[in-house]
């Protein structure tokens, strides 16, 4: 037997625009985002919070989108890699080194590790290429061997270039 | 894998939210970072009929230094403590153990009660304190009530929280020496296979903890210059119950201790 839950009203900032949509307590960030908003550059591994994948920042932090509700973010400000290039296209700092470094293969995991690292070069603008194994031990990436995503990272990192076109959101 | 419906309360104190779990009993959980309930909600190992959302009651957010005690509200992420400019000063341990806190991306959300409340045998949070003999704050609509974390952690996944209890706060003691900490997971940030913790208490005294050994996390105290620590430890490691899941098996788990053990009490005296 299937019980619905009557869908509750969801107002977020998504990338700096409001937004608005409905959803059942039990529905996922994840399924908000890509099903709802139709924000689809979050992608969905696991849904237990081991690949990933779904990471967004969600009030100024990097998080899994899959171990959070939709109807938790009322009034949340959520960052997702659609957010990283500009209206034109172009890409950021971070993404054009991951492109030079070939830090993606088929892509799947990308957008949740830019996001990772789009949070913590933000707070630690120089970290050592430790910690940014560290980091990127928060993901699985099944094609690139990681070498490449950590030489991307330390790329940034070494010209200083800040790793992110800022949108205001934090 | 999504979660079976429930009903979601977003209390705006402590009063109304234990209000709540009194209503539900069983039925009801605490949702604070989510970072182990959302895993087992999607799994369906659980299937509570209410989730109760308390990360936005205002005095649950605090780190605060309290006597010789280090107060943490239900609702501090662990990344705020490990980002606490302090922490290594007044709980050495805890500053070198909560970085094997599962991942950035979790800790960022993870709360550190959330982890106590959990109570996995392996992780960081419930063996620290166990170690450092720290106190777990309940509070139910009957009042409140302090409990030290060995009273608290009864087993496996299992606590001595009432159904109609929360967690609002956990102690740490301050002021404990240098410590030493090390784990072994399949993947740095995953769930320990085996953690071992180590502090000393004084020139001639040393704690060792153990977590992902039994069904709760083991301390022992030891003379620190005494000849035969090292044979103290391979004897504790073979008395230890251990248990095996999909990750290792009971012996695995032992020549971890036998290993990681002597590993961290040399690194504590060097
Ligand atoms: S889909 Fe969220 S961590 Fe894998
Ligand atoms: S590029 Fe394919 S999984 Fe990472």
């Amino acid at each position: 037997m299937i019980e619905q839950k009557p869908k509750q009203r969801v107002t977020l900032t998504l990338n700096g625009r409001k937004v608005t949509g409905d959803a059942e307590p039990r529905l996922l960030l994840t399924d908000f985002i890509r099903h709802t908003l139709g924000a689809t550059g979050t992608h969905v591994g696991c849904e237990h919070g081991v690949c990933g994948c779904c990471t967004v920042i969600i009030d100024g932090v990097a998080a899994r989108s899959c171990l959070a509700f939709a109807v938790q973010m009322d009034g949340a400000t959520i960052e997702t890699v659609e957010s990283l290039a500009d209206e034109d296209g172009r890409m950021n700092a971070l993404q054009e080194a991951f492109r030079r470094h070939h830090a993606l293969q088929c892509g799947f995991c990308t957008s949740g590790i830019l996001m990772s690292f789009t949070d913590f070069l933000r707070r630690n603008p120089e970290p050592s290429r430790d910690e940014v194994v560290d980091v990127l031990c928060g993901h699985l990436c099944r094609c690139t061997g990681y070498a490449n995503i950590v030489d991307a990272v330390m790329d940034v990192v070494e010209a200083h270039a800040p790793p992110q076109r800022d949108i205001g959101a934090v | 894998m999504k979660p079976r419906s429930f009903e979601y309360l977003r209390p705006a104190s402590v009063d109304e939210a234990v209000e709540a779990l009194a209503r539900y009993g069983d039925d009801a959980r605490i949702l604070a970072g989510g970072q182990s309930l959302i895993p087992m909600l999607n799994f369906r190992l659980l299937e509570p009929l209410a989730l109760v959302d308390i990360r936005h009651i205002a005095d649950l957010s605090h780190i605060r230094l309290d006597g010789d005690m280090l107060e943490v509200g239900a609702a501090v992420t662990q990344n705020r403590l490990l980002s606490w400019p302090d922490l290594a000063r007044h709980v050495p341990l805890l500053a070198i153990a909560m970085p094997w806190v599962g991942h950035f991306q979790t800790r960022n959300r993870g709360t550190v009660c959330g982890s106590i409340a959990h109570a996995d045998p392996s992780s960081e949070i419930p063996l620290s304190l166990a170690m450092l003999g720290g106190e777990v704050v309940l509070q139910s609509p009957r009042g409140r009530r302090v409990l030290k974390a060995d009273e608290f952690q009864t087993g496996m996944l299992s606590t001595a929280r009432e159904a109609d209890e929360m967690i609002v706060a956990v102690r740490f003691p301050t002021g404990s020496g240098k410590a030493a900490f090390r784990e072994v997971a399949r993947r740095h940030g995953d769930y320990a296979i085996v953690a071992v913790g180590a502090v000393s208490l004084s020139p001639s005294e040393i704690l060792v903890g153990i977590g992902g050994a039994a069904d709760r996390p083991v301390v022992r105290r030891y003379a620190s210059n005494g000849g035969d620590l090292m044979s103290e430890i391979e004897a504790l490691a073979w008395e230890l119950e251990t248990y095996e899941d999909l990750h290792a098996s009971q012996r695995m788990r032992r020549d971890l201790v036998r290993r990681l053990a002597p590993a961290v009490i040399s690194e504590l005296r060097s």
